[in-house]
C-alpha cells in the first residue's frame, strides 16, 4: 500500500503546491457566480417557498465547483504527465492499475472536497444555509468526487493533446454541470428540457446534494443515490478495464 | 561514502539477469522486434547496439512492462514480467532515454516519491548517498524545472536507482551531456556493477560500450545480427592498423600495396595478426624503405559495428 499512498500523496502535493490555481480561483469564480445571479434574480426567483434564490444558489455552486475540480485535478495531471513523458515513473512501478485509479480519484476527491469548503465557506457571508441532512451532503459530495474524478481519468487517458481535453471538458463536462439545476429547480423548465434533464446524472449529484441542505429536492434522495452510486459502478468498471489493458499507456 | 548499501540482494536460484525468449512486437506495419532470444546472466555488464530504429528502446521497454509483446515472454531475475510484472519491476531499474521530469518537485521530493512508488519508506539515507554519489548534493533541494540538462540526467539515474535494483538498463544515459557528468556516471555504474548489479547499456557513444562492456548485443531491423564478448567481436570484425610515415624518398615496397591505404601523408596497412607485423617490417628493411614515424592502432568497436551491419545490410 506504500506505493499507493505516495501516488496519493504525490496528486495532492502536485495541486497544493500550484493552490492559487487550483483552489483560489475556482472559489474566486463560484463568488463571482453568486455575487451576479443573486444580484440579478433575487427578487425574480424563487425556487422552493421559504428559501431565497441565493440561499438554494449555494449548494449548487459549492457541487458545481467540487464535480468540475475533481474532473480537472485527474484529468489535467494525467494528460500533463503523459505529455512531458513522466508518466513513465510512475509506470515502471509496481502500482497496480487498481491503486492508480484508486489514487487518482481520491486526490481528485480531495481536490473537490477543498475547493467545496472553500466556496461554502466563503458564501457564508451571503446567506447561512441550513444543514438538514448532513450525511447526504457528505455522501453526494464524496460520490460526485468520485465520479468526477474517474471521469478526469478517462478523459486523461484517451487525449492525446491538451487541445482534446479541452473539448471533453468544454463539450461534455461543462454542458452537463451547467444544465443539471445548479441555477434552477427543472420543475422551472418545459416538459421537454424536464425530461432530457433526467438522462443527466449530473442532475442526481446536485438534486440529492441540495437536498441535504434543505431536506427539499426535485426527485427523491434515494433515487438520486442510486443513478449517483449506479454511475460511478459503471466509470469504475469502464476506467479499471481501460488502465488493466494499458490503453494509451502501455503500447 | 559507503556504496556497500546499494548490493543487490541474493537470488536464492542462480536465475539469469533477464531472459528473452523469441519476442516479437509490431507497431502497425512495423516489425520492431522480430523473433529476440537473449540471455544476460547477473552481475553482467551487457551493451544493447544498433542504429536508430534497431528496437533497443522497444526491447527496453517490453522489459520495463510499458510496451507489451506480441508474443514470447521476458523476464528479470525470474518473474515473468507480465505475470509475475509486480516482482520483475521491484528488480529492475530504467534510465529512460528521454529527458522527463516532473516540474511540480525538487530532486528530493522526485526521489522520495520514486522510492515510496516501490513501496519503500524511510529511504532518505540510501537517497543521501545516492545523491552525493552523483553529486546533486547543491540541488537537492531545487527544484526540478530549474535544473540543466545534465543534471535532470543525473536524477534520472538516481530515480532509477531508488529501489537498489539488481538489474540496471540505461537507455542512452550519457546522450548530450557534458565529459565530468560522464566520468561522474560510469565511476558510479562501475562501482554498482563491481557490487554485483547486472548493467545494460544502450549507447551511441561506442567507445564507451567498448570500454565498459563485457559481452555485447548488436540489433538491426529488430533482430540481433551480433552477440559476442566485446573482445570477440573486435577479434572477428576489427583490424589492427600499422600506421607509417615514410622519410622523404621512401618508396613503400609493391608487395605491401594490396593491404595498404594512404591516409593523410601516411601509409595505414591492416592486419589481423601481430606476427604479420615482423614480415612487413621485414619487407620495408629488404627494400630499403626509409621509416619517420610509426604506430600500430588498436581495433575499434565502432569499425565492428559498421562491419557487422554492413555485412547484414
Amino acid at each position: 500500500m506504500t506505493g499507493f499512498r505516495t501516488l496519493l500523496y504525490k496528486e495532492v502535493l502536485r495541486f497544493w503546491k500550484v493552490s492559487f490555481q487550483t483552489i483560489a480561483a475556482p472559489v474566486l469564480t463560484a463568488l463571482l457566480y453568486l455575487l451576479i445571479f443573486s444580484h440579478v434574480l433575487e427578487d425574480h426567483v424563487q425556487v422552493y417557498d421559504s428559501i431565497g434564490y441565493a440561499a438554494f444558489l449555494v449548494p449548487g455552486l459549492v457541487m458545481m465547483s467540487i464535480l468540475q475540480n475533481a474532473f480537472a485535478n485527474s484529468s489535467s495531471s494525467l494528460i500533463q504527465s503523459k505529455v512531458t513523458g513522466n508518466i513513465v515513473f510512475v509506470l515502471l512501478t509496481p502500482i497496480t492499475y487498481a491503486e492508480f485509479w484508486l489514487a487518482y480519484v481520491l486526490a481528485a476527491v480531495v481536490r473537490g472536497m477543498v475547493v467545496g469548503f472553500g466556496v461554502l465557506a466563503v458564501t457564508l457571508f451571503w446567506d447561512t444555509p441550513l444543514l438538514v441532512a448532513p450525511l447526504w451532503i457528505v455522501v453526494f459530495a464524496l460520490l460526485g468526487g468520485a465520479i468526477l474524478g474517474t471521469l478526469g481519468i478517462i478523459a486523461g487517458v484517451w487525449a492525446d493533446k491538451y487541445d482534446q481535453l479541452a473539448a471533453f471538458q468544454n463539450f461534455i463536462i461543462v454542458p452537463l454541470t451547467f444544465l443539471s439545476g445548479v441555477f434552477y429547480s427543472i420543475h422551472s423548465l418545459p416538459p421537454f428540457w424536464q425530461s432530457l434533464s433526467h438522462w443527466n446524472p449530473v442532475f442526481y449529484m446536485i438534486d440529492g446534494f441540495r437536498y441535504g441542505f434543505f431536506g427539499i429536492s426535485d426527485v427523491s434522495p434515494w433515487l438520486s443515490l442510486l443513478v449517483a452510486g449506479a454511475s460511478f459502478a459503471v466509470l469504475a468498471g469502464l476506467t479499471l478495464a481501460m488502465l488493466k489493458s494499458g490503453y494509451k499507456l502501455r503500447s | 561514502m559507503n556504496l556497500g548499501i546499494g548490493r543487490p540482494p541474493r537470488a536464492s536460484v542462480m536465475h539469469p539477469a533477464i531472459r528473452i525468449n523469441s519476442v516479437t512486437k509490431c507497431f502497425g506495419a512495423t516489425l520492431a522486434l522480430a523473433g529476440i532470444d537473449l540471455e544476460i546472466a547477473q552481475g553482467e555488464f551487457f551493451g544493447l547496439l544498433g542504429p536508430n530504429g534497431a528496437g533497443k528502446t522497444t526491447l527496453i521497454s517490453a522489459l520495463a512492462g510499458l510496451v507489451r509483446a506480441d508474443s514470447g515472454s521476458l523476464a528479470v531475475m525470474g518473474h515473468d514480467v507480465q505475470s509475475a510484472y509486480r516482482s520483475a519491476r521491484r528488480l529492475l531499474g530504467v534510465v529512460p532515454q528521454e529527458l522527463v521530469f516532473d516540474p511540480f518537485f525538487t530532486v528530493r521530493e522526485t526521489l522520495l516519491m520514486q522510492s515510496g512508488y516501490y513501496g519503500i519508506r524511510n529511504n532518505a539515507a540510501w537517497i543521501g548517498e545516492i545523491i552525493e554519489a552523483l553529486d546533486l548534493g547543491d540541488k537537492a533541494d531545487a527544484s526540478m524545472r530549474t535544473l540543466s540538462g545534465g543534471m535532470k540526467r543525473r536524477v534520472l539515474v538516481a530515480q532509477a536507482l531508488v529501489h537498489r535494483p539488481p538489474v540496471i538498463v540505461l537507455d542512452e544515459p550519457t546522450a548530450g551531456v557534458d565529459v565530468e557528468l560522464r566520468q561522474t556516471l560510469w565511476r558510479f555504474i562501475r562501482r554498482l556493477n563491481g557490487e554485483g548489479h547486472t548493467i545494460v547499456l544502450t549507447t551511441h557513444y561506442l567507445e564507451e560500450a567498448e570500454s565498459h562492456c563485457g559481452r555485447i548485443a548488436m540489433l538491426k531491423q529488430g533482430r540481433i545480427v551480433a552477440l559476442d564478448t566485446t573482445a570477440n567481436l573486435l577479434r572477428q570484425f576489427s583490424v589492427h592498423r600499422l600506421r607509417l610515415r615514410l622519410a622523404a624518398g621512401g618508396e613503400l615496397p609493391a608487395a605491401l600495396h594490396a593491404r595498404a591505404v594512404e591516409e593523410a601523408g601516411c601509409w595505414v596497412l591492416s592486419f589481423a595478426d601481430f606476427a604479420e607485423v615482423e614480415v612487413m617490417l621485414a619487407q620495408l628493411r629488404e627494400a630499403c624503405c626509409p621509416i619517420s614515424e610509426i604506430n600500430i592502432g588498436q581495433p575499434e568497436l565502432e569499425e565492428a559495428f559498421l562491419a557487422v551491419m554492413q555485412r547484414d545490410a
